[in-house]
């Protein structure tokens, strides 16, 4: 791929300039996207946008002591001198005792072929034809369903490239295919809205594409109509798959290792130790085929693998790059850039089975806001959902919190389900919490 | 001036003319458009890192590239390159042109309707009006700022940032206009730790200046002392309450509300596509009668203001409530020609790489009679809220949340125990129908807002008084 041969000589380029300017090593990262993205609403084209983009990053190091530099201009002739300024602002930071790139003996010795690549034969005019088929078919599943945020899209190739001055350079051609319809119901004289979406490297990923996603949106915005608020009470609440994910996401971060040096989380100190009940298993396995997350090397070059974050419930390992490993005294855990696609172990029931074990409680389906405080592990957020009696759907629910503490859902969470949202690198059922606080009326 | 350098910047150095962009419209045009602009833009942005005592990191950041747009009634076909040259730009111009079919009717109007930009903050490069010694030396003195507030502060990260930015449209309109935009901000966050109890503080600020401005007064220290105390603040906050409470406001940042209550849901595309919960209500009550709510890009040096938007129109001060009456929304060229309307300069966008849309400058809400000591004496049993995070909007549905940073109870009229952080919630067109009283002293934010909409980011500010909200839903964990 021509693009690719295009990264590297940039890449190679930037990292000769760094040694030139004195660098004692060097990093360098560059991308270029080419893609669409077409909205349609109201059964007509809105925005047909193309994305040809790229961006190149390096960081030099001058022994302890490093600076970066990003820039649009890849052309060779361009990079020497956005490398050059990087080097003269190193003059200024100060020396970093565990600064420096990851240890050479940890770079990915083997590359394997993760089927990442796979282009989309849809073109922008069939896009929009498939677009508009799929609002009409949502609109028509209810006469309710009075307006649409539309359809939207996307197709895009990327092309990465990473490389560094122990000689590793790693090149990741991969696509990336999403479909998403936003719908708007009314009913006396109040509107909600509601949406479905799919994304896979492989349009084939997105099982039942079109028309899955209008009937599911449409399913969706109609069930909210009518929601009631919650009085102030204290009650199980299920955290349904899509919603369940952002939970795992808060593990990470809180396992992450810049929260855990600078003290800024609640699980400072907590590895080998029990936060969840021991049925819980969260494994990361970054070489499956066509994953959203898989990945052979980490953003520093480093080799990636499988490994346990939880086994049964207790915190096997941090979540490291080798700056923040050293800054903790330990080895990197090949997460530059994070985890590459997380599992979370289930018992087995699907939803309807969580709802019946819940019995009573709150069923969320949306959250809204950034009220999560990793320090304390404080949790406040607003909720959207569904109030559950008798093992089933009572009525819709918005306009009221839900509030905790990370560490108390962790601890007491009471099942987790098969269900699994696939549209996302980290792999989730929903969540059954025993008991959180509802503000509301 | 502004022209002058953007011509330099984007023309001279790419061997353009004037004539290629009206040629490059003209052949826009030649098929059905309404409208056809290009945007070209350069940033140039810087930031510095200090932790542990010591400057750990620096990044600058050089970004350039032409956007181009073709508008056909409410549709629109759009592409970028990083490249400036004829070829390239004349095929961003052809992928954009897809949207619309052949036709050819309008002529382009001749780039001369050049108006005098106001001048709302100087034209200067922030990144090189202090040198990278003065840039760690006033990063050292945060650190050395915020430690000596208390023995109980273990972690000091502190951060300057700077952006210079240039752009220039050119529009089928006749729109030929450039600006030259500094901004520079400084953040400090805080850990601190107590017999095992550990708490973080943040502050932050900044406008459109060079950064000489965090050299004057006692600012360095202000912002260390906002950051310790708001952490040491919430080492001994009690669980917030659950449940309706009457809650007080105070002035400047908490203005979030304002943001996510009304604001978003007064930006015209969603007026336009009626998928606003105030698209109906024009005219109509929706807020008290002594709310007046206004966003005006015209505020001297403030984050969110703008001497032209993106597309290249002056902004101006908009009127959205006037004593609790919805009068008016923010407008985008696309969204005022599409509502009969004209734009009120709130056409903005992230990048090159993006599509303008309406989004909100500063908005505020204008003071009112009351004394603070009035205002929390009014209330027997509530909250206030000295600072907060942030906040998020449902427009459709109505409903919005804001998180607090810094809070305490009211009880008897007076402040009493902090309380720990909590999400508050309520629904855009009733919350500001419970705003009972308006503070005398409006303040702004400190300049720190930034605002997502549609993926896109955008530096904003708010401002209002200290205000009281009779009821509203408090997230907390207590009942």
């Amino acid at each position: 791929m021509k693009e690719l041969v295009q990264l590297e000589r940039s890449i190679k380029k930037a990292l000769l300039a760094a040694k030139k300017f004195g660098a004692s090593s060097a990093d360098v990262s560059s991308a270029i996207e080419d893609g669409f993205n077409v909205i349609v609403r109201e059964g007509s084209i809105e925005t047909l946008e193309y994305h040809r983009g790229r961006s190149l990053g390096i960081t030099v190091y001058f022994g302890k002591r490093l600076a970066s530099a990003t820039t649009t201009d890849i052309h060779p002739e361009k990079i020497e001198a956005v490398v050059r300024s990087a080097c003269e602002r190193a003059k200024f930071t100060e020396e970093d005792p565990c600064a420096g790139l990851a240890e050479p003996e940890l770079m990915a010795s083997e590359l394997p072929d993760l089927d990442l690549y796979h282009p989309w034969e849809m073109t922008p005019e069939s896009a929009i034809q498939e677009a508009i088929a799929c609002e009409q078919r949502a609109k028509r599943f209810d006469p309710r369903i009075v307006n649409s945020e539309g359809v939207s899209v996307t197709s895009g190739k990327q092309f990465s490239v990473y490389g560094n001055t122990h000689g590793f350079i790693g090149a990741v051609p991969s696509t990336l295919h999403s479909i998403s319809c936003s719908l708007i119901a009314e009913q006396n004289g109040q509107m909600e809205r509601d949406y479905s979406y799919a994304v896979a490297r492989d349009s084939a990923g997105l099982m039942g594409g079109f028309d899955r996603i209008a009937d599911q949106a449409a399913e969706r915005t109609i069930q909210r109509l009518g929601s009631r608020k919650l009085s102030t009470q204290k009650v199980p609440v299920l955290f349904v798959s899509e919603v369940a994910r952002g939970l795992w996401y808060h593990l990470l971060s809180a396992i992450s290792g810049e929260q855990l040096y600078r003290h800024s989380t609640f699980l400072v100190d907590h590895l080998e130790k029990p936060i969840f009940p021991s049925f819980i298993q969260v494994h990361e396995d970054p070489f499956l085929p066509k994953r959203l997350g898989s990945a052979a090397f980490d953003n520093e070059g480093v080799a990636t693998r499988k490994q346990h974050f939880i086994k049964d419930g207790i915190l096997r390992h941090y979540l490291l790059n080798s700056y923040t490993a050293r800054k903790l005294g330990m080895q990197t855990t090949a997460n530059a850039g994070g985890a590459h696609n997380l599992f979370v172990s289930h018992q087995g029931l699907d939803l309807q089975e969580l709802i019946k074990k819940m019995n009573k409680g709150l069923l969320v389906v949306e959250l809204i806001g950034q009220g999560v405080k990793l320090v304390t592990g404080d949790y406040s957020r607003g909720a959207v959902g569904f109030w559950v009696d008798h093992g089933e759907i009572q009525f819709p629910v918005s306009e009221i919190t839900i509030a905790g503490n990370l560490k108390d859902m962790f601890a007491n969470m009471v099942a987790v389900g098969k269900d699994r949202d696939p549209y996302d690198a980290v792999q989730t059922g929903s969540v059954l919490i025993e008991e959180m606080m509802i503000a509301g009326v | 001036m502004h022209i002058a350098l953007a011509e330099a910047t984007f023309l001279t150095a790419n061997d353009l003319s004037t004539q290629d962009l009206e040629n490059i419209l003209s052949s826009l045009l030649h098929h059905r458009l309404d409208y056809a602009d290009l945007f070209f833009q350069r940033v140039y942005s810087e930031s510095w890192m200090l932790e542990d005592h010591i400057i750990k990191s620096t990044n600058l950041s050089i970004e350039e590239g032409a956007g181009v747009r073709a508008v056909v009634q409410e549709k629109t076909g759009f592409a970028y390159s990083e490249d400036i040259y004829l070829g390239a730009l004349r095929k961003a111009a052809r992928a954009a042109k897809t949207i619309a079919r052949r036709g050819g009717r309008e002529k382009v109007a001749p780039t001369s309707s050049r108006k005098a930009a106001p001048h709302l903050y100087e034209p200067l490069n922030p990144l090189i009006t202090l040198s990278e010694q003065e840039k760690v030396e006033l990063l050292h003195r945060v650190d050395v700022a915020a430690r000596a507030q208390d023995p109980r502060v273990t972690q000091v990260m502190a951060n300057l940032s700077g952006m210079y930015e240039i752009i220039l449209v050119c529009a089928s309109d006749g729109t030929y206009a450039a600006d030259v935009r500094p901004l520079v901000r400084l953040n400090v966050s805080v850990v601190v730790e107590d017999k095992g109890a550990r708490e973080k503080g943040y502050f932050g600020g900044g406008q459109r200046s060079g950064y000489e401005f965090f050299l004057q007064n006692n600012l360095v220290t202000d912002y260390a002392k906002a950051a310790v105390d708001e952490a040491l603040i919430n080492l001994s906050a009690i669980d917030a309450p659950a449940g309706l409470k009457p809650v007080v406001l105070g002035a400047g940042w908490p203005a979030v509300l304002l943001h996510e209550a009304v604001g978003h849901g007064l930006e015209g595309d969603f007026i336009r596509k009626k998928t606003s919960a105030f698209a109906d209500k024009f005219g109509q009550r929706v807020a008290s009668s002594v709310c007046t709510i206004v966003d005006d890009g015209t505020l001297s040096l403030r984050r969110g203001s703008l001497n032209i938007d993106d597309e290249g129109t002056p902004t101006q001060k908009t009127v959205l409530i006037e004593n609790g009456i919805l009068t008016g929304c923010m407008l985008d060229k696309q969204n005022a020609h599409l509502m009969k309307q004209v734009s009120t300069g709130n056409g903005r966008r992230e990048s090159y790489a993006h599509l303008p849309i309406p989004r909100m400058t500063n908005t505020y809400l204008l003071p009112g009679e009351y004394s603070a000591e009035e205002i929390i004496g009014s209330i027997q049993d509530g909250i206030y809220i000295e600072n907060m995070a942030g906040g998020q909007v449902d427009i459709t549905s109505g409903k919005f949340v804001f998180s607090t940073s810094k809070a305490y109870l009211i009880e008897h009229g007076k402040i009493t125990a902090p309380i720990k952080d909590a999400t508050l919630i309520g629904n855009g067109p009733e919350a500001l129908m419970k705003v009972s009283m308006v503070g005398n002293q409006l303040q702004f934010d400190t300049g720190v807002g930034i605002c997502g909409k549609d993926g896109q980011s955008v530096p904003v500010g708010v401002g209002q008084p200290m205000i009281k909200i009779d009821e509203m839903t408090v997230g907390g964990t207590h009942s």
